[in-house]
């Protein structure tokens, strides 16, 4: 009895005392191990008196319990103190950089290419392409521009023949062309693409993008024009309103033909679009030409709608602020950065057009 | 066109105001492009009389002046010209004022250790004449009592450019643009009743227009004028030129500039001393020679159509007079020319002697036939007003009556294509306001079409004169309807956007350059290409249409290494161009990467970007838009622009398609020549025409989701094979042994030198194998590691490491 009360007395004060893993297996052994003094008595239950045994076994699971449940904890105090300071050790600087990563970006242009082509998509017009280099057929004649007229000197072009009949296009009209003669009508096409004129200096350069649109069916008007335009025009610069003025001009391919301007003002040095009364020319548009629907075959007493073209590069500038169009073509690493788009940044319908 | 509202008022009445009439002219089509006030500041001349002159004490040939301004105080003026003199009256310029001429301001300076108060104009420092001898002269009897007033006359009207398009020749005259203007409400069109040549006398000078094929001039009106004295031009018609920018030159010559900027009629006067028995009006031959106005010599080609006299050619008709008939100071007798030319004629002329004057510029555009008489009427009776002499009866010589132009309208067509109505009534008006006759028909109106308006032949031109007089702001705006019938892009216009943002998300910068470029550069990259010039270029450097986008794309991270930048990567999708016709053209997504990874990183190891980051890129790219890497084949034959061992083909299945991509590093020689200084340059091509459309949308179904459940092994392999040997042929050999076994193979070490024979390899690759219907036993997976090993060793002759 005072055998049992001894050894948990001993080793109770012997666990209490600062121990390494070994001591404390060492303690364990010498406890629990085969002839372990906790092990040896557990033998001699059979040897007490039975009055006392019952007694002695309850008191003897007692202690071994409780000596357990002391080398365990310690076992425990001591392994997680170990995993302490191997954190403690472990504890890095993180404010240092992150391992290096690269970011691409998508150049302005395209990116208002897409948001126009994400506007144009929602009132049905679908995307046509043509070719950079056209016949001076599809360029100049079919649109009713024929040789020997004026209106040629509009447009200063790039010839690649000494005949002039093959010629970089100076506008995506030709894709107009192209379109009415490959299908029938009704025509809702928006065209996207180069253009190239021979003219270079602070507002021109030798390319730039347009946009075209064309719209044929039975009872299209100038009514649907400026409904279709209006909404482009609100929707592409992210506003509830916008002031824009249609006024008469000449294109030979269009008739009646119009120009249009949309209002604007200089705040902070930054130009603010739809408020104010200075006027900024940005597209050209109108009725096409009954002598081009002849020349695509399309008969003008059946079917008549509009056309027009806008100024991609411009539009760019005007939404993104930038104030020189030759940087567009002149790739400076800074400037691609500073002006481009992260290639996450789809315009869509359901996100908008910008974040 | 320059024009001012007080010149505009010689033939409108109006009650609006200026700013009124800049929007107005605008809202007709008459585009306003600037506004400018050319007599500000001019209130600073002043009319001074000249009180004492004295010599410069230390300059032979200045003189130093007492002006009286008409101020207290005198101003001392030193002057250097010859007729500086007591008592005259001349034109004062205060400190402040700006020359016309030079633009210069004038400040008190001293000139030769005496201090000039301003200075005393001539009439050229003016912008009046010429005349630059001497100081203005006035007359004592005019300006006696003006000294100290303004020398100019006040005018407010300021002088409005516009642009006039090129349909509209009537408003390149200031009555067209009055007509349009009275047509659109803004006042009333004056009837100027011009007067007519009252005359006995013949002109006396025979006229001839030869009858022959292409004969351009059509009518060749002339009125000669006899004993005139050529002079300076009064004071209103120096004004009226001065007003609008342009200089006075002689009575003769500025008379014929007024008529035509005031009613669009060109003119031109001989001096019809020098012209030899007569005029005939012909096509020229080939050879010919004449010297212009402008002092240049033209040699003509067959067909022109020149006004000639018995010695040869006396000017291109329309176009620009000759030397040798022009008129001078002192010409006698004139011979006033009016006449028609024919629009593609005069273009095409011009065109090929590289020719541009006013008259070609309207006569190109179309002159009112019907002009010819009022346009002499009213040039011969101001010359005989300013300059004297007598004028002759008018000759015209017609070899074809111009047809007046009819059209049927159909007043509904109006609403059909501006989608608003107006009635009848205002329909009438308008067009009679712009001077068409009309005839009222059952359903129709036949008008006849005036003949200053050459541009209007059909009913949609009346259609356009209507809306465009009505005010656009009339027409109603219809909101487009948000419906899709048809998908807005093609499939390979989707591939087009997704493989630009696939690119620009694995670190590429888009740029867009040129679609033409430097013969020099496009040299490097034209591989089996056309070089394709283009005639008249911007420049001698961008001569090209660019072959492959890598000419551009490498000058321009040519320049942005210059900048001091060193790890780019860049990227252009567009297109190159194979052949000069329509169509000749591919899409191409081309991109380029300089310098390292990650340079000057703590964490990382720096190296130079390589092959297999640029492959990585291209594959990864066509992966992602839908094409399966198991499918695709690379060789290393590439075009000569790449380094001959360190680059490569993709197809993206073996032998069936064409070339999907290049990558590899730029040749050295290249890199070498273009002068780069990187430590490497590696490209890639992905040719966007050659890439077919994946069969499976993203649309479709997708395959039935199949994954096995057994246990997968993996065994590591270790192959001797001769350096010849492709990883991509060990690669084919294992997996033909089993497709449905083998689900994986990785290449994981590539071994030349110590232990490896030379000439050899050895090739490391690990295999996962892995059943769908059970779990592989020892024996099944020791049949397959035979059977790979057996396979391998077979095809590429490779022997097993053991």
């Amino acid at each position: 009895m005072s055998d049992l009360k001894n050894i948990q007395n001993d080793y109770s004060a012997k666990l209490n005392n600062h121990l390494s893993l070994e001591n404390i297996n060492k303690i364990k052994s010498e406890l629990f191990g085969k002839n372990g003094l906790i092990s040896s008595q557990f033998k001699n239950i059979g040897s007490i008196p039975e009055t006392d045994r019952k007694k002695f076994a309850s008191d003897l699971n007692q202690i071994k319990d409780e000596l357990q449940n002391l080398i365990a904890n310690k076992i425990n105090e001591i392994e997680s103190k170990k995993i302490n300071e191997k954190l403690e050790k472990e504890k890095i600087d993180v404010t240092l950089p992150e391992r290096p990563f690269v970011k691409g970006k998508i150049h302005p242009v395209s990116q208002t290419i897409d948001e126009i082509s994400s506007i144009f998509s929602e009132i049905g017009f679908s995307i046509e392409e043509g070719p950079d280099v056209e016949n001076e057929y599809n360029n100049f004649t079919a649109l009713n521009t024929p040789d020997n007229h004026p209106a040629r000197d509009m447009h200063d072009t790039f010839y690649l023949d000494d005949n002039k009949e093959i010629l970089l296009r100076t506008h995506t009209s030709p894709v107009q062309i192209r379109t009415m003669l490959k299908d029938n009508p009704p025509f809702k096409i928006i065209a996207p693409g180069r253009t190239y004129r021979s003219d270079s200096d602070q507002t021109h350069a030798p390319m730039f993008h347009q946009v075209e649109g064309l719209h044929i069916d039975k009872d299209i008007n100038m009514g649907h024009l400026k409904g279709c335009l209006n909404y482009f025009i609100k929707e592409f610069f992210e506003v509830e309103k916008i002031k824009m003025r249609f006024r008469p001009s000449h294109f030979p391919f269009t008739e009646p033909s119009a120009e249009v301007d949309i209002g604007y003002k200089i705040k902070d040095g930054k130009i603010v679009i739809g408020e104010g009364d200075q006027w900024l020319e940005i597209l050209g548009c109108g009725m096409v030409h009954p002598n081009v629907l002849k020349n695509v075959k399309v008969d003008p007493s059946k079917y008549q709608g509009y056309a027009f073209g806008i100024g991609i590069d411009r539009l760019a500038m005007l939404k993104y602020g930038i104030n020189d169009l030759r940087a567009f073509f002149d790739c400076d690493y800074r400037w691609l950065n500073h002006f481009g788009f992260d290639p996450l940044d789809v315009p869509t319908n359901y996100r908008g057009l910008s974040r | 066109m320059k024009i001012t509202f007080d010149w505009i008022k010689d033939h409108l009445d109006t009650k609006f105001k200026e700013d009124k009439l800049l929007d107005q002219l605008t809202n007709v089509g008459l585009e306003v492009e600037g506004v400018e006030n050319l007599l500000a500041g001019l209130d600073l001349f002043k009319v001074a009389k000249i009180l004492k002159t004295e010599k410069h004490p230390n300059a032979d040939r200045l003189k130093v002046c007492d002006v009286d301004v008409g101020e207290k105080e005198i101003k001392k003026v030193v002057c250097g010209a010859p007729n500086a003199r007591e008592g005259l009256i001349t034109v004062y310029a205060p400190p402040g004022a700006i020359v016309p001429k030079s633009k210069v301001k004038l400040v008190v300076a001293k000139i030769r250790d005496v201090t000039s108060y301003g200075m005393l104009c001539s009439e050229s420092e003016l912008n009046l004449s010429n005349e630059s001898d001497g100081i203005t002269e006035l007359s004592s009897k005019k300006y006696g009592k003006s000294i100290g007033k303004s020398y100019f006359s006040k005018s407010n009207s300021n002088l409005i450019d516009l642009s006039i398009t090129p349909n509209r020749p009537d408003c390149l005259g200031v009555r067209g643009i009055a007509r349009d203007l009275a047509a659109s409400g803004f006042g009333k069109l004056k009837d100027l009743k011009e007067k007519k040549i009252k005359s006995k006398n013949k002109q006396s000078l025979k006229v001839k227009i030869n009858k022959e094929k292409n004969q351009a001039c059509s009518s060749f009106g002339s009125c000669l004028i006899t004993n005139v004295k050529n002079t300076e031009s009064p004071k209103w018609l120096k004004d009226k030129l001065v007003s609008i920018g342009q200089k006075p030159i002689s009575a003769i010559v500025d008379i014929t500039n007024y008529v035509m900027l005031d009613i669009n009629r060109p003119l031109h006067a001989y001096d019809a001393d020098k012209i030899e028995k007569g005029i005939i009006v012909r096509n020229s031959k080939s050879g010919e020679e004449f010297t212009a106005l402008d002092n240049k010599n033209y040699t003509l080609d067959d067909g022109m159509c020149v006004i000639s006299d018995s010695k040869g050619v006396l000017g291109l008709g329309g176009i620009i007079g000759g030397t040798r008939s022009g008129t001078e100071f002192d010409t006698k007798n004139i011979l006033l020319e009016s006449a028609y030319f024919e629009p593609r004629s005069i273009r095409s002329t011009s065109k090929k002697l590289n020719l541009d004057t006013d008259a070609k510029f309207r006569f190109e555009r179309g002159i009112d036939p019907l002009s010819i008489e009022d346009g002499l009427n009213k040039a011969a009776l101001l010359i005989k007003e300013i300059c004297g002499g007598e004028i002759s009866k008018i000759d015209i010589q017609r070899i074809e009556l111009g047809k007046v132009k009819t059209i049927k309208f159909d007043t509904n067509l109006f609403e059909k294509i501006t989608g608003f109505k107006i009635s009848t009534k205002e329909i009438l008006k308008i067009l009679e306001d712009l001077g068409f006759k009309i005839k009222k028909e059952k359903n129709y109106l036949k008008l006849s079409v005036p003949t200053w308006r050459p541009d209007i032949s059909q009913e949609i031109d009346i259609v356009e004169e209507l809306v465009r007089i009505t005010g656009y702001d009339k027409i109603k705006i219809i909101d487009p309807i948000k419906e899709r019938t048809k998908s807005t892009l093609t499939q390979s216009q989707k591939l087009f956007h997704f493989l630009q943002r696939a690119i620009a998300s694995k670190g590429y910068l888009e740029a867009i350059t040129w679609s033409f470029t430097d013969s020099n550069y496009n040299d490097h990259f034209k591989d089996k290409n056309k070089e394709i010039k283009i005639v008249n270029p911007i420049s001698s450097d961008l001569g090209v249409l660019r072959n492959s986008i890598f000419s551009n794309l490498i000058m321009y991270m040519n320049k942005n290494l210059d900048r001091g930048f060193k790890d780019l990567s860049i990227f252009e999708i567009g297109p190159i161009f194979t052949g000069l016709n329509p169509g000749e053209q591919n899409t191409v997504v081309c991109g380029l990467s300089a310098g390292k990874k990650s340079r000057l990183s703590w964490v990382e190891k720096e190296r130079n970007v390589d092959v297999f980051d640029i492959k990585r890129d291209v594959v990864q790219t066509l992966v992602e838009a839908g094409y399966n890497s198991d499918k695709f084949f690379i060789d290393s034959e590439t075009p000569n622009y790449y380094h001959p061992g360190k680059s490569g083909r993709l197809f993206l299945n073996r032998g069936k398609d064409q070339v999907a991509a290049y990558f590899g590093e730029i040749h050295p020689n290249i890199i070498k020549k273009i002068d780069i200084k990187t430590e490497t340059l590696v490209g890639f091509e992905i040719f966007v025409d050659n890439l077919k459309i994946p069969k499976k949308a993203l649309k479709d179904q997708k395959t039935k989701f199949e994954v096995s459940d057994y246990q997968k092994s993996e065994r590591d392999f270790a192959f001797i094979v001769n350096k010849k040997i492709k990883a991509q042929d060990l690669i084919n050999a294992v997996s033909s042994v089993d497709k449905k076994l083998i689900s994986n193979i990785r290449v994981f070490d590539v071994y030349e030198g110590e232990n490896i024979p030379e000439n050899q390899k050895s090739i490391a690759i690990n295999v996962t194998i892995q059943s769908s219907e059970k779990t592989l036993n020892d024996n099944d997976l020791e049949n397959i590691n035979n059977a790979i090993i057996k396979t391998v060793e077979n095809k590429t002759g490779a022997k097993i490491r053991s």
